[in-house]
């Protein structure tokens, strides 16, 4: 009997041996352990077998049966894991085939440049504040202290529309609506970008229309030093910590005194090179203190009040700062020049 | 403004100072230039005497000379100028010497040896408006007396640089070369030296020959000084050399003289020819359409604004701008009448926008001094008589009711360092000040400021602020951040908002474009735009920039346009602007965005994943913008309505709430064959509407009971007619209704479709039992059968 059993025991090792995959091996679980399998035979023959012999038997059948079990549960578990690896060798791609194109969009360059600036000037407490394109002469020109005649006219041709309004050619006036707006003449801070037009031939470096962006500030005790420290930070955050600004004079009819502001070339660090011209230096915005005509102008007393006012053109500042050669660009609108720009600023990922 | 250093040197010493420094002092000073060029970059050349001439033997064209330049031995060079035979005294760059085409070397020229060169004006790189008729013909003949051996460059004035510089517009002081010179003057604490003129009268007095009458209030200075027996010639060189440095070109004696002047003082002469004005001088605004001829030969019809000269008879000169024909100086003219007169520059500048923006017309317009105008004439005097033999008759025609007063300015230190944010010392203003020629009285902290006339740009506390902080030298500011109250920074309502809407579009693979405001006439007329009137430009530049746009789309269109040309196909962008439009006389500017979508939104082609743009990938992405802007659940999107230029079938008005807020779809066929689809969202309308706040919404966690169902329906029945039914039979167990499926043909009649449906049931409070969705279920295809005459499709 017990041969028997040992013999049934070595025929099903060597039978698993050559089971290759989980179907195999549960057809030959059926063979032996199914209800009509050599096992449930043996146990069968249990009511034939002398007592005496029933308890060795016994418990030689059930430890077949453990035995056996023991050996499927591993057969299984290998087989698992062939099966499995076998899937996944079949399921390998080549991960170097095309992407799917997911849409993205992203910003125009000046929108970039703009909001760069805005942000900045909001976390200083400037408010961002718009004004109207058609504007009234009053407001782009006399009360700025352009008197009709003026020569400083002649270096902001103008589209006109009527006498009286045209199209702004500065973002300045959006300063006399604020101030004049502001019934309490209490201080000011803000900053306005906007689009701006003249009457120019589109050209390389000339656009009929452009963006300025004009930051004003009207308080008591405002000096060129406040308006130093301010254009620094400005200076530092558009172009790099180790930027250096300087002042030189110039004229504006609506600042006094007025200045032009550069600031250290940053592609060569002030050494002199071809973006610089050789000096160091790079003219980026106009500034100035508020004239007293034009904080009359609005209904600030001169005496009282003192304030800063500067504008700057963003198209300018990224043609700089990204070597854009031609104005144009930012106005044709090919994918290409906008997908260029379509990341954050590179230092740090 | 073009400065010859030698000029500025006649009346202030700077010869001591490179020209280089001298330019970045004055930029430092506010005074931008734009070049600096010396007028000949010729070097080694002399003065040569032609000793002898012949023609050589085997050319036609050269001679053989023999020219002494003042060695032991004459040179031999060979000549090709024609005028050489004429010449004596010529220029002659020997072998070394430098000229703008290259270094001068021995040659030979038809088998005989040449030392050197005998050179023509445009060989020593002047500028071709320099050179006269006479000196094209060949090489430049200098006068007999010229010192042989002698330089020269040195010799005719040309060894001088030039400055070009680019003034603002509040310095007309500095269109003159003494003004320079005391700008110059001040940065360097240098004495200005004014010329002197001295001449002697003779004859009967003017005011017995002629007479004056000022009829305009536009004049408020003219003089006039009459002078006898001109002799007209060429210019000494010095004149002629500092005109050409200038910019001008020199044309004799006279005219030259009065350009002269003009340059030294800023003040414009104009000079009569006597014999043609006769004896009255009138000085009135023309007349309406009053005719007159410009000495460039052009008929003028003039207006009241015009200030003009006129005899007894007619008009002789625009006043400030340009002479006449008709009394012109000319060759012949013997007897001058010359005019040094201050117009009001408003008409001067209304004169000269229209005729000529001139010399004269420029310093007009910028503002003359009233002290200089007599000085001015009086120079002009001197000068006739010494280099055009001139009789100055004695006396002089004047008119004057200018204010010849110095201005008076009082500021306290502590103003002039509070505004510049330093602290400069009293003694160190006080400096500054002298030195800019102000005369300064010190009365504790306050200064008493007399301001000569020259600097008619200073006449308020500010502007010597400005003087001071200019002069004293901006380098000394340390930069410090304004203190004041804090207080937060923000953006406005419709600036945030705009910052939003472009942020969701770009989120949703769109990317913005900048396009221009000014469209074409056609432009102007395309796509939705309110019954508005256009904002059209007096004079635009081009026609295709000419009315202020009332859609975006047209700009998109263009865009889409530029890159499709290039291979661009797949195209996704969007614009956030203003439309400009006026009704009932207001102008209006309104915030939009408009977006274009065509080609493949998302795609994967070797893969098989490919989503066409269509209409409903743009309304996936209108929904999703009014979605994050706060408006879910009050959008819907309106078919049939006559939206021009776009296709009538496949778009439709966006409407939130009862308001229309805009329009999508594909852009009608006859405007662009291709498929491309387009929206267009008024801002302005969406600004004023309220949205509920973000709130946090329970999350249900009982299972969800999915069910489909599909219904034969006629096919104008709309898919959102049918999902109104079944959600308001669905009641709240109805948690989600979703498409999935629109069938047409076999089975489902000609005029019918087949739409299907995957509903979501799921109850908040407890775990669903199948009766309930059930009767739900039951309850939705009762209410569509009913109320939409749908069926049921079996599957």
């Amino acid at each position: 009997m017990n041969e028997q059993i040992e013999q049934m025991k070595q025929e099903i090792i060597l039978k698993m041996n050559n089971v290759k995959s989980s179907k195999e091996l549960n057809d030959l679980r059926v063979e032996y352990l199914g209800k009509k399998g050599p096992i449930a035979e043996l146990s069968a023959m249990m009511k034939t077998i002398p007592v005496a012999e029933k308890k060795q038997f016994g418990a030689a059948l059930n430890s077949l049966k453990t035995e056996i079990n023991t050996l499927f549960e591993q057969k299984r578990q290998e087989i698992n894991l062939d099966e499995l690896n076998e899937q996944l060798a079949a399921e390998k791609i080549d991960i170097t085939l095309d992407s799917t194109m997911i849409p993205v969009g992203g910003k125009h360059p000046i929108q970039m440049v703009i909001d760069d600036v805005c942000d900045l000037f909001v976390s200083m407490g400037y408010d961002v504040v718009e004004g109207p394109e058609v504007e009234q002469d009053l407001y782009n020109f006399e009360k700025l202290n352009l008197p009709k005649g003026h020569p400083a006219r002649d270096t902001q041709d103008s589209f006109y529309i009527t006498e009286e309004m045209l199209l702004r050619t500065q973002t300045s006036p959006v300063q006399a609506r604020t101030m004049e707006a502001n019934q309490e003449k209490s201080p000011i801070r803000m900053i306005c970008p906007g689009k701006t037009y003249r009457r120019d031939n589109d050209d390389a470096t000339h656009s009929h229309q452009f963006t300025q962006i004009e930051g004003l500030v009207v308080d008591k005790n405002i000096s060129m030093a406040d308006l130093k420290g301010t254009l620094e930070i400005l200076a530092k955050t558009m172009f790099g910590e180790d930027r250096v600004i300087r002042f030189r004079p110039s004229y504006f009819p609506f600042t006094e005194p007025s200045l032009e502001v550069d600031v250290s070339c940053f592609r060569c660090g002030g050494e002199g090179c071809s973006l610089c011209k050789q000096t160091g230096w790079i003219e980026i915005l106009g500034s100035g203190m508020v004239h007293p005509n034009v904080l009359r102008n609005c209904g600030y007393d001169p005496e009282v009040y003192t304030g800063f006012a500067f504008g700057m053109g963003p198209e300018r500042i990224a043609m700089l700062k990204y070597g854009i050669n031609d104005i144009r660009h930012f106005y044709t609108n090919d994918m290409r020049f906008i997908n260029d720009f379509n990341r954050k600023e590179g230092g740090n990922a | 403004m073009k400065l010859s250093k030698r000029f500025l040197n006649d009346y202030v010493d700077v010869a001591d100072i490179p020209t280089r420094e001298l330019a970045e002092k004055m930029v430092f000073a506010g005074n931008e230039y734009e070049s600096l060029e010396p007028i000949s970059t010729a070097k080694g050349l002399v003065i040569g005497e032609i000793l002898s001439c012949e023609k050589h033997p085997d050319s036609k064209k050269l001679s053989i000379c023999n020219v002494n330049v003042g060695e032991t031995e004459p040179l031999q060079i060979l000549c090709g100028a024609p005028n050489v035979v004429m010449a004596r005294k010529v220029i002659v760059a020997k072998i070394g010497a430098v000229l703008p085409g290259g270094e001068i070397k021995k040659a030979k020229l038809a088998g005989m040896d040449s030392y050197g060169m005998i050179c023509s004006l445009a060989e020593l790189g002047l500028d071709a408006k320099y050179v006269t008729e006479e000196d094209k013909k060949g090489i430049h003949i200098l006068p007999d007396d010229a010192p042989v051996g002698e330089d020269a460059i040195h010799y005719l004035g040309y060894d001088d640089e030039v400055i070009d510089f680019e003034l603002t517009a509040n310095r007309g002081d500095l269109l003159s070369v003494l003004g320079m010179a005391y700008e110059v003057g001040a940065l360097y604490d240098r004495p200005v030296i004014e010329p002197v003129s001295e001449y002697e009268e003779t004859g009967e007095e003017i005011q017995s020959q002629m007479t004056l009458e000022v009829q305009t209030d536009h004049c408020p200075i003219y003089l006039g000084k009459l002078v006898k027996n001109v002799v007209i010639k060429e210019s000494p060189n010095f004149i002629k050399a500092r005109l050409m440095a200038s910019g001008i070109r020199p044309i004799n004696n006279v005219v030259d003289i009065s350009n002269y002047v003009m340059l030294e003082f800023g003040q414009p002469l104009h000079f009569f020819d006597y014999d043609r004005l006769g004896n009255h001088v009138y000085v009135r605004n023309a007349h309406s359409k009053e005719e007159m001829t410009t000495l460039d030969g052009q008929r003028r019809v003039l207006d009241k604004q015009d200030i003009v000269i006129a005899n007894e008879q007619e008009a002789v000169c625009l006043a400030g701008v340009m002479g006449g024909q008709n009394t012109e100086v000319e060759a012949d003219t013997k007897n001058i009448f010359i005019e040094a007169a201050i117009f009001d520059p408003l008409n001067i500048r209304y004169t000269s926008k229209r005729v000529l923006r001139s010399e004269a017309s420029n310093r007009y317009e910028k503002g003359i001094d009233p002290n200089r105008t007599e000085q001015a004439i009086h120079r002009a005097c001197a000068l006739l008589a010494q280099y055009a033999s001139g009789e100055v008759a004695k006396g002089m025609l004047k008119h004057d009711v200018a204010d010849h007063n110095d201005s008076e300015i009082i500021i306290t230190r502590s103003k002039i360092n509070n505004v510049l944010g330093l602290d400069i010392p009293l003694d160190e203003i006080e400096k500054v000040l002298i030195r800019l020629g102000f005369s300064v009285t010190v009365n504790g902290e306050i200064f008493h400021i007399i301001v000569p006339t020259r600097r008619l740009d200073v006449t308020i506390p500010e502007d010597i602020i400005e003087e001071v902080g200019r002069i004293y030298g901006y380098e000394h500011l340390e930069g410090k951040v304004p203190v004041g109250v804090m207080k937060k920074g923000s953006y406005t309502k419709q600036a945030q908002i705009l910052k939003d809407v472009r942020n969701r579009l770009s989120a949703l693979g769109l990317h913005q474009v900048i396009t221009y405001s000014l469209v074409s006439e056609t432009e102007s007329k395309l796509f939705p735009i309110l019954d508005s009137e256009e904002i059209v430009l007096q004079s635009p530049q081009s026609e295709e920039h000419k009315i202020m746009r009332r859609s975006l789309i047209p700009s998109l269109l263009n865009v889409y346009r530029y890159n499709m040309a290039r291979g661009i196909r797949d195209l996704r962008f969007y614009e956030v602007g203003s439309i400009y439009y006026k009704k009932e006389n207001v102008y209006n500017e309104k915030p939009v965005v408009a977006g274009l979508l065509s080609g493949t939104y998302l795609k994967n082609s070797w893969n098989g994943a490919l989503v066409p743009v269509d209409f409903y990938v743009l309304k996936g992405v209108v929904e999703q913008l009014l979605h994050y802007l706060g408006f879910a659940g009050r959008y819907r999107f309106v078919a049939d309505i006559d939206l021009n230029d776009m296709h009538p079938g496949r778009s439709g008005a966006i409407m939130i709430d009862r308001t229309i807020v805009g329009y999508l779809g594909q852009v009608h066929p006859v405007i662009e064959k291709k498929a491309v689809y387009v929206f267009e969202l008024n801002l302005h309308t969406i600004l004023g509407m309220k949205t509920r706040g973000v709130k946090f919404r329970e999350l249900n966690k009982y299972p969800t009971v999915k069910k489909d169902v599909a219904f034969i329906v006629k096919k104008e029945i709309t898919s959102e007619m049918i999902k109104q039914v079944i959600q308001k039979a669905g009641g709240r167990l109805l948690t989600n209704i979703e498409v999935f499926d629109v069938y047409t043909g076999d089975n489902v009649g000609t005029d019918e479709k087949s739409v299907a449906y995957s509903l979501e049931f799921q109850d908040m409070t407890k775990t669903l039992q199948d009766e309930e969705v059930t009767a739900v279920f039951k309850a939705i295809i009762g209410a569509v059968t009913t109320k939409l005459n749908g069926q049921l499709r079996d599957k």
